[in-house]
């Protein structure tokens, strides 16, 4: 969660500094996106992100470094080699399905996934990340639909902040609950805490073994809040009164995790500090690496429009 | 070599490749139960089992959405679209997503997806039974259209379509799955993407066409050879993504006259790009100025019979007339 908040804070000073044309900020979404990604198992299951999902693809097994190549579009970006707006990841080797900007497309691709995965046999667990405008989305019908009549091996999460940009939840649908719509598709919807990241995990936890065990998708909704704009281009002052976010700063899931730690004594003052220390550090050398990367070369920009070289038709 | 038609073509040929690999698997609207409003798929819901020929929900980008997905993990989805009329929905999932999956990963993730979809008109299937399609597609970077318009080519293409590792979107002209027949070869082969091939030599003019309206030309070819002694040379492109222009610029330089034939409506239809291209790079080889017959700018193919001959042949004889108007230039 920490890391994540560092990269989050350090890539919006990246693009203050005028050394990132644009980044997507994660602060607030720390615990729904950690909690649920944890069950996941690196390396055996499939993750299908959307944009704001930085500690997921984090938790799936990307670096810092590999973070900051992207954030800089330079040519080592695993996820585009910098043709994508940064945090929009993919990743083959480790499972992560690259995504697009268009809201929601994601959703029918984890269910495609999903479905293919039961079909080779294999003890797969999909898991598929969106807001709550996403929910409005023709594609996210559709692809719940189709996940809840195979009862396929999916878990969808909501990391619902309330807002679509500016549009708030009361003009995107006429329910308190996104998770009230699983009922639409046969499958359970979860809501939970989504600034509690033990909370997130149990809700993953279950879903994730109910997906294994042949039971069929869940759909989580994680009510959490972002702290900053939709994007770096984005003044959110211009829709969300500064009470409310400042109230929802109250709740940040990273300090009450901490806060929570040093209460059980797993951790002490001195060892958050280290930690700190030691991760920023850490994200630092990342920076200073990638920015010092390779850019992608001009001409590179014709490659890849079809499959090259041995996998040629 | 067996006499076929254009839908059995296609229906050995897909039946074959889902016997030959179970990665291959089938999903639309009524593929299932029904074997397919163009019954190309009777009785493989029993024969390949439920889990491989899908009954979907009646959700156009659903059904590439999830194909995307499985071709993502392992598969070799071939998703049908019951009418291409009805692919709008989907647009999104095929532009945005499948066909720039592999450019947008740098090469990492590719989308080894097929995308059948009878289209066309001259069938009393009205405004939304007889659509064109083609050119929104072929614009698509990232993106294979064929048009087959023999059966031959028909499973050949599909062939290369299913080992290709990216998407290609298949179109079938449905006049032609009935009223075209042809020789195919028993022995599976491909016939590659990305090229054109000349149906009929000659040497007066060359004819450019796809399709159902590829056999328009050829009738017409023959009557004119027959009546008149001209040689038509006729090209069909198959391939409209990526287009052989070779094989069109290199008839064209030996006849010296071009003419473009194409159901689609004329404005900035596949035609629009064969003959820039042509008026581009042979400019100078042409003895004549070439010619382009569209369908016309019309919203789409009305349903009654004189209004549907309207479209498909606005004047008697036109394809005819004009052939015989560009030789004796």
């Amino acid at each position: 969660m920490l890391t994540a908040r560092l990269i989050d804070e350090a890539a919006l000073r990246q693009n203050r500094q005028g050394r990132a044309p644009f980044v997507v900020p994660a602060e607030g979404h720390e615990a729904c996106q950690v909690g649920t990604a944890w069950p996941m198992r690196p390396g055996r299951d499939v993750w299908l992100p959307y944009y704001r999902d930085l500690a997921i693809v984090l938790r799936a097994g990307m670096s810092p470094y590999e973070i900051f190549l992207g954030v800089f579009a330079k040519a080592a970006d695993p996820s585009s080699g910098g043709r994508q707006m940064p945090s929009h990841w993919g990743y083959r080797a480790l499972g992560i399905i690259s995504g697009s900007s268009p809201i929601a497309t994601q959703v029918p691709h984890a269910a495609g996934v999903a479905y293919a995965a039961r079909y080779r046999g294999e003890d797969t667990v999909v898991g598929c990340w969106f807001g709550d405008g996403a929910t409005s989305e023709g594609d996210w019908h559709e692809g719940l639909n189709f996940a809840g009549i195979h009862r396929l091996p999916v878990v969808f999460v909501c990391e619902n902040n309330h807002y679509a940009i500016s549009v708030p939840q009361s003009k995107q649908m006429a329910v308190e609950n996104v998770a009230d719509r699983a009922e639409g598709y046969g499958f359970p919807g979860v809501v939970v805490d989504g600034n509690d990241v033990l909370a997130c995990y149990g809700a993953m936890k279950t879903a994730h073994e109910r997906a294994r065990s042949g039971e069929g998708p869940t759909l989580i909704e994680a009510k959490t809040y972002r702290f900053l704009g939709h994007t770096s281009d984005d003044d959110d002052k211009t829709y969300r009164p500064r009470d409310e976010v400042e109230e929802a700063r109250h709740h940040d899931p990273v300090e009450r995790f901490a806060a929570y730690l040093l209460e059980t004594n797993v951790l002490d003052g001195a060892g958050a500090e280290a930690l700190r220390i030691e991760i920023k550090d850490e994200v630092d050398a990342a920076i200073a690496a990638a920015w010092e990367a390779p850019d992608p070369l001009p001409e590179s920009a014709l490659r890849h429009v079809f499959a090259e070289g041995p996998d040629a038709p | 070599m067996t006499e076929k038609n254009l839908v059995t073509a296609i229906r050995d040929a897909l039946h074959d490749e889902m016997a030959a690999d179970d990665r291959v698997v089938l999903l639309g609207e009524d593929v299932g139960n029904r074997g397919g409003v163009f019954r190309v798929s009777v009785g493989w819901m029993e024969e390949f089992g439920e889990e491989r020929v899908i009954d979907t929900p009646l959700a156009e980008s659903g059904i590439v959405g999830v194909a995307i997905g499985m071709a993502l993990h392992g598969l070799l989805p071939v998703a049908e679209i019951q009418f291409a009329d009805f692919i709008f929905p989907a647009f999104d999932q095929i532009v945005s997503e499948a066909a720039r999956l592999r450019y947008r990963t740098n090469g990492d993730q590719g989308c080894p997806l097929v995308i059948r979809a009878p289209c066309g008109g001259g069938i009393h299937g009205a405004l939304y039974h007889s659509q064109s399609i083609e050119a929104f597609f072929a614009h698509v970077p990232g993106l294979k259209v064929v048009m087959p318009s023999t059966p031959a080519d028909a499973a050949g293409l599909l062939r290369a379509a299913i080992a290709d590792p990216d998407p290609v979107l298949f179109l079938e002209h449905k006049k032609a799955y009935r009223a075209i027949s042809g020789e195919v070869p028993d022995e599976p082969y491909l016939v590659p993407i990305g090229t054109a091939d000349v149906k009929r030599a000659g040497t007066d003019l060359t004819c450019v066409s796809y399709g159902y309206a590829l056999h328009t030309c050829l009738e017409a070819a023959s009557r004119l050879e027959a009546d008149e002694g001209v040689s038509v040379e006729v090209v069909d492109v198959r391939s409209l993504a990526p287009l052989d222009m070779g094989t069109i610029l290199d008839s064209v330089r030996r006849t010296a006259r071009a003419i473009v034939v194409y159901e689609d409506n004329r404005t900035y239809g596949a035609g629009a790009e064969i003959a820039a291209t042509i008026a581009e790079q042979a400019m100078f080889d042409l003895d004549a100025p070439l010619v382009r017959i569209g369908g016309p700018d019309i919203p789409a193919m009305p349903f009654a019979t004189p209004l549907e001959h309207f479209y498909m042949e606005p004047e008697p004889d036109q394809v005819y007339r004009r052939m015989h108007e560009l030789a004796t230039f």
